[in-house]
């Protein structure tokens, strides 16, 4: 049942580009992906934007709205526009490819370098690795592990956007869960990969991740014990 | 500058912060005890000179400034995209300019 209408404006264009109004009938329970799609499918074909599974799971949905990154599919348009306009343009701190579409290449390729993938040294005939759940190792990664990629942090990062080529808290809090799995075996070589300037030493602990993840993820705190652990492995000669 | 040099200068922040976060409080409750009846160079100076107590207290002040605030500025000038390594010179730089001026102000008000 339609609600009245909706101002909306949306990022077209790359790097350079302006927003461009549209009016949406506005809808109960109505979402800002659905905002979006109906500008694509009824009003603009040509606008670009990048979705899956609409549900909170896949994380490809992420922009920014009203000047906060979000997941668009899991944000009510009653939360974030009242009587207002809902302002919609593509995340921050990435190359945009067209509107709402960013480049998430270096996003990826920094999980990469932060030797964000599992190195582990047993093969198929061994038995299988026992993880005690109450562990400390193992709880401190609870949260994190849970996460699903989608650049809201990333986005949210002032420090990513002073230091480009700092590795930014995504990276880094997938770093941290490994550095934390026991059967993991290239731990001091993760340690090197997230050291220094452009590595975890680099965060500000501003906490924008913390306060923007969609899952309630806390980076900060992965990167402050990234941070802890590099120090010591630096202390004993390690690094 | 190496990755092991990064850490270590990391590390060598937190901790002149802890330092300087324990003498800055010696150092404004000693000024607000200090003024209760007025400020002298007389009584600022009866209270230092000679005391091996507050010549090293301000000595570790100082030292921890030298490390402090150098390497802060550092990462200013790296956020601001100025990462050559004329800045770790200046850093350096100033890091014994500070360390001088403060401790020939320790100098003159402890001997």
């Amino acid at each position: 049942m339609a609600m009245g209408t909706l101002n909306v404006k949306i990022w077209r264009g790359t790097e350079s580009g302006n927003f461009q109004d549209y009016k949406v009938p506005r809808q109960e329970s109505q979402t800002v992906l659905d905002v979006v799609t109906y500008v694509q499918r009824r009003l603009d074909p040509s606008l670009a934007y990048r979705f899956a599974c609409r549900v909170g799971v896949c994380g490809s949905c992420a922009m920014t709205v009203n000047g906060i990154s979000r997941w668009t599919c899991r944000t009510h348009v009653s939360k974030v526009v009242g009587e207002g306009t809902l302002e919609i343009a593509p995340l921050r701190n990435l190359p945009v490819v067209r509107d709402l579409v960013t480049d998430m290449t270096e996003f990826f390729d920094k999980w990469a370098k932060a030797r964000g993938h599992f190195t582990g040294n047993k093969t198929r005939k061994d038995d299988f690795a026992r993880v005690e759940p109450a562990s400390m190792p193992r709880r401190a990664v609870d949260a994190a592990i849970e996460c699903i990629g989608c650049g809201v942090c990333y986005s949210s990062c002032e420090v990513v956007t002073w230091k480009p080529d700092y590795l930014g808290p995504a990276a880094l809090s997938r770093a941290w869960t490994l550095v934390n799995d026991v059967r993991d075996v290239a731990q001091k070589e993760r340690l090197a990969a997230v050291a220094g300037d452009a590595g975890c030493h680099a965060c500000h602990t501003h906490m924008n991740c913390t306060e923007r993840c969609p899952k309630h993820i806390s980076p900060t705190a992965g990167i402050a014990g990234l941070k802890r652990a590099v120090l010591a492995a630096t202390l004993k000669g390690e690094l | 500058m190496n990755t092991r040099t990064q850490v270590l200068l990391w590390g060598a922040q937190r901790i002149s912060a802890m330092v300087l976060a324990l003498c800055v409080i010696v150092h404004l409750v000693t000024v607000i005890y200090a003024v209760r009846n007025g400020l002298s160079a007389a009584e600022i100076l009866g209270r230092t000179r000679g005391s091996v107590a507050w010549g090293c207290f301000y000595a570790l002040f100082v030292a921890a400034v030298a490390v402090h605030a150098p390497i802060g500025m550092r990462n200013i000038f790296a956020e601001m995209g100025w990462r050559r390594r004329g800045v770790d010179v200046m850093m350096f730089v100033l890091a014994l300019t500070l360390a001088m001026w403060g401790l020939r102000a320790v100098w003159a008000v402890v001997l």
